[in-house]
């Protein structure tokens, strides 16, 4: 039957007459196909040697000679040194102390070197003061590798000689000599003794030489308030592990707020200790790493908070206070109460860019004699004088600077007036700019001076009165570049070097006898005796400032606060942690690190509330590959508008505020890739990171580079376990750390002694555990980029992480609660009853899904859980994953055929595939692609190729090290000797690492703690990493 | 030999000392600076007695004092002593309070002895008889062999005669047998091929011996035992440490602390070579093996120049000039990449010898790779190599637990956790 059916090609066919369907029964085409077209000239073709068997002869013998040469070894070159250094051995590595000091991180490190090479950053433990190194100078190390580094001085786009450079210095100093004209140094803080002299001892040369200090994000408010009480230009200095209450006003102290380095201090207190920790609220805008980490947050506008501010202090001084709102008083009253039931052991911040704010927030904790606070010994690292600044721009306009020297600054890039500079430098003789990069500056002066990294340069630090580090070269100049000072040696016509001048300044004024060659050793030297004299110092400044005239000054600030009223929407700018102030704009780990709060990379944003998200008509989506898209939004600030900024919805930002980061838009210099986001210090007006803004919707929408886009814990509070003091203190564990039940035999029993497996005796040798305490961690995310650095992981670009390809081996999860608490997530996943319902658990799960307007959060670094019981193990086609007895879970990658089945069957999801081969690919134009970049690799662990999977190792290379050096001296292993990247970079102290078999050791008493639990424990994994349950301090007064 | 007898003839020539005595003396306290016909460190000695007599008017009392404290000397404001000092880059001369006026004596009855005569007479005359008499064996072996292939040759020829003398006689006789039999018989590789048992059993071994083979020659690709690149200069481990019994670790010193034994910088070379500029070889001279490849004294010299090349060692004026230039060697051993391997940990802590993998290396001449570094090979080593947890505190606990749970006296390296994937790979 089947052949009476007839198919039809083409209506065509109903014509039997047509010439179509003729022409179609003898050909299968009914034109001629044009080979010749394609095929080229017959001619040629059939005189051509080459003939189509020949080719194919070609194509075989070219193949089978590729195979065959690939058979043979390539020859491998080895080169000794011909005089070996004498304290390097190739293989062994050197660890220097030297200090960051770049006018926005300031901090005392350890530099591990590799025959010569930086590799990497760690804390000086010695150091007690900035001693901890923060996300970005922990990726320092890469921009002293940094491709796009300007590698030897330049005039006018051309390079130059130094000498030439120099003459023209010289020259114009000379000349100006005498002249009405100044000469100008506008520079970087640098909190430097020697520099500090250095520039005196310029300007008593030159007596028209003058120095204007510069933060691109300033400190001036908190600077002026601090003179102006203590008569000195300087910040107070504060010490969170002794106070009981912190409360804070916009200071994000846990990241840069006056330069950083609190968390340490701040974490030690926030540890429960004999049933007592310290309590935190905060008040602010934005929702910062420190609001995050707080146990009451007030989210409240800028205004609102000065507000706040002025009210508080009328409470707690017992003086009524006007002002027009009394919205904020059942606030005011809480926070009040708290305060004066804390008395001395609280403190009171604030980061809002006011003076009257500073000078009210100095007087409150003056007032309350709070211990917290330090005044005796103040801190420098923040020195940038926006009066100065403002005085030497229409200087510059009005023709009366003869030259400008620049140094560690950027000012055509971080000025919001930054067109206004630019003219005047046109007016100015002489320009000159020290920097490490091209960049805008670089662009428009006469002379480039190429600067050392400060990984090449000497240098010393005064952190805080008394606390002296030093900075000591670790490679020699990787190009022809020099370092202001000694540059500045050099036009004063000296023979000596930066570092015999410091070695003069040190022996003069510091070290007081004591061993230069020790102090360089260590990296840091405290001057002891200076207590005395500063409380005298203190004394003469009251004095000088008069009880009185102080008096005066706080009650009119105290006025200005209390009737500051809100003019619209209010902007909040602030600074991230992975990207500061943008000076390390081009280094690819910071680009790439996701930021703690949203969690997005490669981008900055603006965020806004979900009310105002609303109104405004703007959201946030997933899409189809993972990707998370937002709208655009114009944001203007009088009259300058920054034209399409996407937006993240943020939970916990306060109704009628957005927040926008610094350090992004950079374009000058810069690679292709790394020219994200926009510049938000166009519309740093005034040197006030609160404006007034007005925002409208752009067209258009923006893909985001997001790595977590589930925002909520959805009530699994077996996750992160959470509890309060109070329930802790009184209650017992097992309620509020409950081990999960299952039932065996009908009977109810914990999770943890049922078992698939039979165990292994881990009694003997050593057996390795990671403690994260979640009460300590503050989420800063030093140790995502210590990870980094140390095990080669490499930077996959903004396409493919927003792909969810990113590589990092450790992340830290942020968590929002849907409810006001996590707690209150836990009862209202528990109360769902059926699916349908006001208590259904279709829609309730729906809702848990949306944060709330102000979440809890927390954080929860997730690394390879190193489980004893690993599910990735068993799944493995071809072994390549297997365990250890010292319990790592192993990653053999060169046996690794890339089934990805590990991954999959990964509870914890810490897996990662390599896509692409990330090394010696054009296509990752970072750092792994060219010979400078890859210096950085440190040469203990494998550089890993396409197509295999990789994941946090417990640091093996680290431990195993660690054995070896106690098996050559023949001694037992002492606690704390064992490091992992992640636990030496935790500044906090949440992260512990060592052998739980060593009895004595601080992880094995932690593994005992009743806090203790591990990560999805139900399934019955067995983790070698553990976590500490977070307790908050919701005891209110 | 014939040096000694020189020497020896000399005897007494000027000093009254004994030159043979001289020379260990002048071996063990002098050569490291000074030579008989060369500036080095310090200057040449030959004859310098009758030199300072006739040169500066001094006497052997002077060259006791000098010997024996030189710095004394030259602080008492001695103009000779001083301008020797200088012109010596101010390069103090050990003083050497232990030898007496009799051990002088005999050093400068070395030093006035003749320089020696030049040895390579002697042993191109040793090396000429040497090679003319390994010639005369070779060629009676080769003798031997034409002489046989003549004998056989000469019968395959009588064997042919034969046979066709014989089938003449047969066709004279008119009789064919080969024809007959042709006819009857199936060919033997005809029956093979119709036997289909036999033809699979065949194919069946050809492809199981091939895969056998293929299998084999796979399994060595990467494998590079044996190994023998030429390098850039000719370094005889065989004469260093071989000959002259110089410990591995002396110049692969890192290997004792480091994961890599290091190739030695060239100023490890040079603490040696800064005084032996040249070489000297065997006494009895090079060997015949050492002539066939080429490497006479003059050769081994010559590398030696080459590394003061590479160091920028100018010999003339005994200094560095400064300009260097790296030695690129090949690298032997050839790890890959994702195998982390610790020379400190087997050679400090273990304990094992360097030969146990690199083989005999103070016999070769050109070094080489002995061990074929494969994964398996690592792994024998590790099942069958005891830890030496002797003295050694870190092991202590480690090893009374473990060797009780296996019930054994001493543990394997695999027992220890060795043979773990991520104790190599990470």
């Amino acid at each position: 039957m089947a052949s009476n059916k007839k198919y039809w090609k083409s209506e065509a066919e109903l014509n039997p007459n047509d010439s179509i369907v003729e022409a179609l029964k003898q050909n299968e085409f009914v034109e001629e196909i044009p080979v010749d077209d394609f095929l080229g000239d017959k001619e040629t073709l059939s005189s051509t040697n080459t003939n189509r068997r020949d080719f194919l002869k070609y194509v075989g013998f070219s193949t089978a000679a590729a195979s065959l040469a690939a058979c043979e070894g390539p020859v491998v070159k080895s080169i000794p040194y011909v005089v070996q250094p004498e304290n390097i051995v190739p293989g062994v590595a050197n660890y220097y102390a030297t200090s960051i000091a770049n006018g926005f991180d300031f901090a005392s490190i350890l530099i591990k070197t590799r025959e010569g090479r930086p590799i990497k950053v760690e804390n000086n433990n010695l150091a007690k003061v900035g001693g901890s190194a923060n996300a970005r100078v922990q990726a320092s190390v890469l921009s002293l590798y940094d491709s796009t580094r300007l590698q030897g001085p330049m005039a006018n786009g051309e390079p130059i000689e130094w000498d030439v450079l120099n003459a023209a210095v010289k020259a114009k100093m000379g000349s100006l000599a005498g002249s009405s004209k100044k000469i100008v140094l506008l520079t970087q803080t640098y909190a430097s003794p020697s520099t500090n002299r250095l520039i005196s001892e310029l300007k008593a040369v030159n007596q028209n030489v003058e120095h204007v200090t510069y933060d691109a994000i300033s400190e001036d408010a908190a600077l002026t308030a601090y003179e102006n009480t203590y008569g000195e230009r300087a910040l107070a200095d504060y010490d969170f592990e002794k106070a009981d209450l912190i409360v804070s006003f916009s200071a994000d102290f846990l990241s840069d707020w006056q330069g950083g380095g609190y968390d340490s201090g701040y974490a030690k207190g926030r540890v429960p200790k004999n049933g007592k920790m310290s309590r935190h609220v905060q008040l602010e805008a934005n929702m910062s790493l420190t609001g995050a980490n707080a146990d009451k947050r007030f989210p409240l506008t800028p205004s609102a908070q000065k507000v706040v501010l002025a009210k508080l202090y009328g409470k707690l001084n017992g003086t009524s206070v006007g002002g027009n709102t009394s919205e904020y008083d059942a606030i005011v009253d809480k926070v009040a109460a708290e305060i004066k039931k804390a008395g001395s052991k609280a403190v009171v911040v604030t980061g809002l860019d006011d003076l009257d704010a500073q000078m009210v927030v100095l007087a409150i904790n003056k007032m309350l004699g709070s211990k917290a606070f330090d005044v005796a010994s103040p801190r420098y690292i923040r020195q940038g004088n926006v009066k100065a600044l403002k005085a030497l721009i229409s200087d510059m306009n009005s023709g009366r600077v003869g030259a400008l020297i620049m140094d560690g600054v950027n000012p055509l890039y971080s000025l919001p007036n930054a067109a206004e500079f630019k003219e005047g430098l046109g007016k100015v003789d002489l320009s000159v700019a020290f920097t490490t990069n091209w960049n805008e500056t670089a662009e428009a002066v006469q002379y480039v001076a190429a600067a050392n990294h400060y990984l090449e340069s000497w240098g010393d630090v005064e952190f805080k009165k008394g606390h002296y580090s030093l900075m000591q070269p670790t490679i020699k100049e990787l190009f022809d570049t020099k370092q202001f000072q000694d540059a500045v040696l050099d036009w004063m016509g000296s023979d000596s070097s930066y570092y015999d001048y410091i070695r003069e300044t040190w022996a003069g004024g510091i070290l007081n006898g004591a061993s230069w060659n020790q102090a360089l050793q260590d990296g840091v030297f405290v001057v002891n005796n200076i207590g005395e004299e500063e409380i005298a110092d203190v004394k003469v400044g009251e004095e000088e400032g008069g009880e009185d005239t102080v008096g005066v000054s706080i009650a009119s600030a105290v006025r200005n606060l209390a009737n500051v009223t809100a003019g619209g929407m209010e902007l909040t700018l602030y600074s991230k942690v992975g990207m500061g102030d943008g000076q390390q704009a081009s280094n690819p780990w910071l680009q790439e690190f996701p930021d703690p709060i949203t969690r997005v990379s490669w981008d900055n944003y603006v965020t806004v509330s979900r009310a105002d998200a609303e109104a405004l008509g703007v959201e946030n989506v997933n899409v189809a590959n993972g990707g998370m898209d937002g709208n655009y939004v114009n944001v203007t600030v009088d009259g300058v508008t920054i034209e399409k900024v996407p937006v993240v919805v943020q939970p916990g930002q306060a109704k009628g505020s957005i927040g926008l980061s610094f350090g992004y838009g950079k374009k000058v210099g810069m690679k292709e890739a790394m020219q994200t986001g926009v510049n938000a210090f166009v519309l740093y007006k005034d040197f006030n990171a609160n404006q007034t803004v007005s925002i409208e919707k752009a067209p258009g929408n923006h893909e985001f580079a997001c790595v977590q886009l589930h925002k909520t814990l959805m009530g699994r509070g077996d996750i992160i376990k959470e509890t309060t003091l109070e329930i802790f203190n009184t209650k017992d564990h097992a309620e509020w750390n409950h081990v999960p039940q299952v039932s065996l035999n009908h009977q109810e029993v914990p999770a943890t002694s049922v078992d698939l497996w039979d165990s292994f005796d881990r009694s003997i040798g050593h057996h390795f555990n990671l403690s994260i305490d979640l009460n300590a961690c503050t989420g800063c995310g030093a140790c995502v980029i210590a990870c980094h650095a140390e095990n080669n992981v490499p930077v996959v670009g903004k396409a493919e992480v927003r792909k969810s390809r990113d590589m990092h081996w450790l992340r830290i999860d942020r968590y929002y609660s849907s409810e006001d608490t996590f707690e209150g997530d836990n009862i209202k996943k528990d109360e769902f009853d059926g699916l349908w319902g006001e208590k259904g658990s279709l829609g309730g799960f729906g809702e848990m899904e949306h944060p709330a307007d102000n979440p809890q959060v927390a954080f929860q670094p997730v690394m390879c859980q190193h489980c004893n019981h690993a599910p990735c193990e068993t799944v493995c086609p071809v072994a390549a994953t297997s365990h250890g007895r010292q319990g790592q879970n192993q990653m053999a990658y060169n046996r690794c055929v890339g089934t990805r089945y590990c991954a999959n069957n990964c509870p914890y999801k810490v897996r990662r595939f390599n896509w692409f081969l990330y090394n010696n690919n054009d296509e990752f134009d970072f750092h792994m692609n060219n010979d400078l970049g890859k210096m950085v690799l440190n040469p203990d662990v494998n550089v890993r190729s396409r197509g295999v999977i990789e994941k946090c190792s417990m640091c093996i290379q680290k431990t195993q090290k660690t054995i070896l050096d106690a098996k050559r001296d023949g001694r037992v292993i002492e606690d704390g000797e064992f490091q992992t990247a992640c636990s030496s970079a935790c500044s906090s102290g949440a992260m512990v690492f060592g052998d739980v078999n060593d009895e004595k050791s601080k992880v094995s008493e932690l593994k005992e703690s009743n806090r203790m639990y591990h990560l999805l424990e139900h399934i019955g994994t067995q983790p070698n990493v553990f976590y500490h349950v977070k307790v908050r301090n919701t005891n209110e007064a | 030999m014939a040096q000694d007898a020189v020497a020896e003839s000399g005897d007494g020539a000027a000093s009254g000392g004994d030159a043979a005595a001289g020379k260990a003396l002048f071996n063990q306290n002098c050569a490291a600076c000074h030579s008989l016909d060369r500036k080095m460190t310090g200057p040449a000695l030959a004859n310098v007695e009758s030199r300072l007599a006739e040169d500066e008017g001094l006497d052997r009392e002077w060259l006791y004092a000098w010997i024996k404290n030189s710095p004394g000397v030259i602080k008492s404001g001695d103009a000779y002593a001083n301008k020797v000092y200088a012109e010596y880059n101010q390069a103090a001369m050990t003083p050497f309070p232990t030898l007496t006026n009799a051990d002088i004596d005999n050093i400068l009855a070395y030093t006035a002895a003749p320089p020696p005569a030049p040895a390579a007479t002697a042993a191109t005359d040793a090396s000429a008889s040497d090679a003319s008499s390994g010639g005369s064996s070779g060629i009676s072996n080769e003798v031997i062999l034409g002489a046989l292939v003549l004998i056989f040759a000469l019968l395959v020829v009588m064997l042919f005669l034969v046979n066709t003398t014989l089938r003449r006689i047969a066709e004279a006789n008119g009789i064919s047998i080969e024809k007959e039999n042709a006819e009857k018989r199936v060919p033997v590789w005809k029956a093979f091929a119709q036997n289909q048992f036999l033809v699979l059993v065949t194919v069946v071994l050809l492809l199981l011996g091939s895969a056998y083979f293929a299998y084999g020659w796979m399994m060595q690709v990467g494998v590079d035992q044996g190994y023998a690149p030429i390098q850039p200069i000719h370094y005889s481990h065989k004469i260093h440490a071989g000959d002259n019994k110089i410990e591995c670790k002396y110049c692969h010193s890192s290997a004792r602390v480091s994961k890599t034994s290091g190739i030695p910088s060239l100023n490890v070379c040079m603490n040696c070579h800064k005084s032996i500029y040249e070489y000297k070889g065997n006494p009895e001279g090079p060997s015949k093996e050492d002539l066939a490849n080429g490497y006479t004294n003059e050769f081994y010299t010559n590398e030696i120049k080459k590394l003061y090349k590479a160091v920028g060692w100018d010999e003339e004026n005994q200094k560095y000039t400064g300009e260097t230039q790296p030695v690129e060697w090949v690298r032997v051993h050839n790890l890959p990449d994702f195998a982390y391997f610790n020379h400190s940990q087997h050679v400090s802590v273990a304990g094992v010898e360097c030969q146990t993998c690199h083989g005999p290396v103070e016999e070769m001449e050109v070094m080489y790779q002995y061990s074929p570094l494969t994964m398996g090979w690592c792994v024998n080593c590790h099942r069958e190599t005891n830890v030496k947890v002797e003295g050694n505190e870190y092991y202590e606990k480690i090893h009374a637990e473990l060797s009780k749970k296996y019930g054994v006296e001493n543990l394997t390296a695999a027992q220890m956790g060795g043979l773990e994937c991520g104790k190599c790979h990470y």
